[in-house]
């Protein structure tokens, strides 16, 4: 890169904080993914050695009533608030929200804050006769994935596997998502800005993966809140997984990853719902495309059980691309709760193929 | 301008949102809705920024307004740093301020999101408490939702999650002391008030319109809002 293109670069880049962390969990991921979330801490405290606070007195931020627009702003500024109060009552300055709804409106409250610094003395009254709590602002907000994202070389340096199809030793084919929430409200907080993210491709490539450029590559997944939650309005969502499947499709990749925890469901199940009610499969085998976030991807290349990351509860199986990469792993173990003890097996889609 | 713009011009999102807009309709060509629905966000911020109030107490009261998905693509487009997503984050406040949310089918179904989403803020400590939410009302969850539905409990457990216990982990029981103070914040903030409001007018439009009522998600009322009119003709 020439001089210049790296000064202009440096606008893109965002300050990640190096250690010491509050960490905030995220709804959808909890429910969903909980393996992801594991994943991380271990990964923070056991592979990197980080000190990370899991603090079990905070709660939702509230944010998908935010975005469902039942919540008023007041009422989540002051839940926001609470958080900060512990994370400030902990000895902490750097918050890592899970979700990136939650990122993106943290985001969004600073910046309020910080234009109407009248509206933060009214949240700290409010705060005070809620609660008691008081607060400092945090000195460092990111996102999980900017932590992977920090930590991505010291990741390829320990890593086990390795972005590369073992039949061919071509890298492998991968499509990033990244959450509307994390760059299109303030690009200058996230790694890259909205115009040219490096949040997710900067991973995939340090691990020796290939990034597909595609038509639809910043089209939102569509969960859209309500358009989701009503199930009148659930075509709003389908419709936006499927514009960017065909669009992905003609690049043939190997693999989604994703940095929202809503997406990452929504890319998922919705390769599900497109085969039943169109017939239409993503990959050339039958079984679709499976869909990681960067937590489960950065397990997986340090070498974790795929079990333990908790890959089993993609809808699109996995194995295809563990096959891929050369993951050991043991097949009969997928459906074992804990101490081995046998689940049964979820039923077979009527198109989609699974393993 | 009148009462209602008064109104919303007070409001902090539209303050954030509204700048000034040139009807370039950048917001448009980059919305996701606005390929979905019969929605064009540059009408919306359009009708706005004219002022007159029987066109802002019209959108207000219709479908419009509730198409958009906050997904915020709009933000990063807009030449002149307006925010469409906002300015509707202010005009979904003002209509469920005003009762008129009762008017339209979607602005119905706030009744339905506040008493899942919200009730679960309030009684769990989280905004999505799946167990128990099955492929019956979320049929496009799948096979593997199915089986983690009966399994609930020992695949938290298997994935390393603190299930319904105390202390830190995902899924943890959120101690009463915090699900207080939630409760505390929502009373002094407006939040209880407001969930007040969207069952008040839901009611009286329930009423009206000769639907069932009652306090659960299983009336007519609120199964019409979640499924939809069309599917009940």
């Amino acid at each position: 890169m020439n001089r210049g293109k790296q000064l202009i670069w440096q606008n893109y880049q965002k300050e990640i904080a190096d250690d010491h962390f509050f960490y905030v969990r995220s709804c959808i991921r909890q429910n969903f993914f909980p393996g992801a979330e594991a994943t991380f801490l271990r990964i923070l405290k056991d592979v990197l050695q980080k000190d990370v606070y899991d603090d079990p007195d905070h709660t939702t931020c509230t944010g998908i009533g935010y975005h469902t627009d039942i919540v008023p702003l007041e009422t989540t500024m002051t839940v926001v608030a609470r958080q900060f109060a512990l994370m400030t009552e902990k000895g902490y300055s750097h918050f890592i929200p899970s979700c990136v709804t939650s990122f993106g409106m943290y985001l969004e409250i600073l910046e309020s804050w910080h234009n109407h610094p009248e509206v933060l003395e009214q949240v700290r009254k409010y705060l005070k006769e809620a609660t008691g709590r008081s607060f400092e602002l945090p000195a460092n907000i990111v996102h999980a994935s900017d932590i992977i994202y920090k930590f991505r070389s010291e990741i390829a340096q320990k890593a086990k596997y390795r972005l590369i199809n073992r039949y061919t030793g071509q890298p492998l084919r991968v499509v990033e998502h990244i959450g509307c929430h994390y760059a299109k409200m303030f690009p200058h907080k996230s790694v890259g800005g909205a115009e040219f993210p490096r949040v997710l491709a900067g991973i995939i490539e340090e691990w020796g993966g290939e990034v597909i450029d595609y038509p639809e590559r910043r089209h939102c997944c569509g969960f859209g809140f309500r358009q989701y939650f009503i199930k009148a309005n659930r075509g709003y969502t389908f419709s936006s997984v499927k514009k960017k499947l065909d669009s992905m499709q003609p690049y043939s990749p190997d693999l989604i990853v994703t940095n929202c925890p809503g997406c990452n469901v929504f890319l998922d199940k919705g390769q599900y719902v497109i085969s039943e009610q169109e017939g239409i499969v993503y990959d050339e085998n039958g079984y679709g495309i499976p869909v990681l976030s960067s937590e489960e991807l950065a397990g997986l290349v340090l070498g974790f059980d795929p079990w333990d990351i908790g890959l089993q509860v993609h809808q699109v199986s996995v194995e295809p691309l563990l096959d891929k990469m050369g993951v050991e792993y043991e097949p009969e173990k997928k459906y074992l709760g804990k101490e081995n003890i046998p689940l049964g097996r979820p039923l077979q889609p009527t198109v989609l193929k699974t393993i | 301008m009148g009462y209602l713009f008064d109104r919303l011009k007070n409001d902090l999102h539209y303050r954030e949102g509204m700048q000034a807009c040139i009807n370039c309709g950048t917001c448009t060509a980059i919305c996701p809705a606005a390929e979905y629905y019969d929605y064009d966000p540059r009408a919306i911020v359009e009708t706005v920024q004219r002022g007159d109030e029987a066109e802002l107490e019209s959108l207000i009261k219709s479908d419009t307004i509730w198409y958009c998905g906050e997904c915020m693509s709009c933000r990063t487009r807009c030449p002149r740093n307006n925010t469409p997503g906002l300015i509707i984050m202010a005009l979904r406040a003002l209509s469920q301020d005003t009762g008129y949310f009762a008017e339209s089918e979607k602005g119905r179904q706030q009744i339905y999101l506040k008493r899942t989403i919200g009730h679960n803020i309030l009684k769990t400590g989280y905004c999505v408490y799946a167990e128990d939410i099955g492929t019956d009302t979320h049929p496009e969850q799948g096979p593997v939702w199915d089986w983690r539905q009966q399994h609930w409990k020992e695949v938290m457990e298997r994935l390393g999650a603190n299930y319904q216990k105390p202390g830190p982990g995902a899924m943890r029981r959120i101690p009463d002391d915090a699900i207080n103070e939630l409760h505390k914040i929502f009373e002094i903030t407006g939040g209880l008030k407001q969930f007040e409001k969207i069952e008040e007018y839901s009611e009286k439009k329930a009423r009206s319109l000769g639907l069932q009522w009652d306090e659960t998600l299983d009336n007519e009322y609120l199964q019409q809002t979640y499924n939809g009119t069309r599917q009940n003709s």
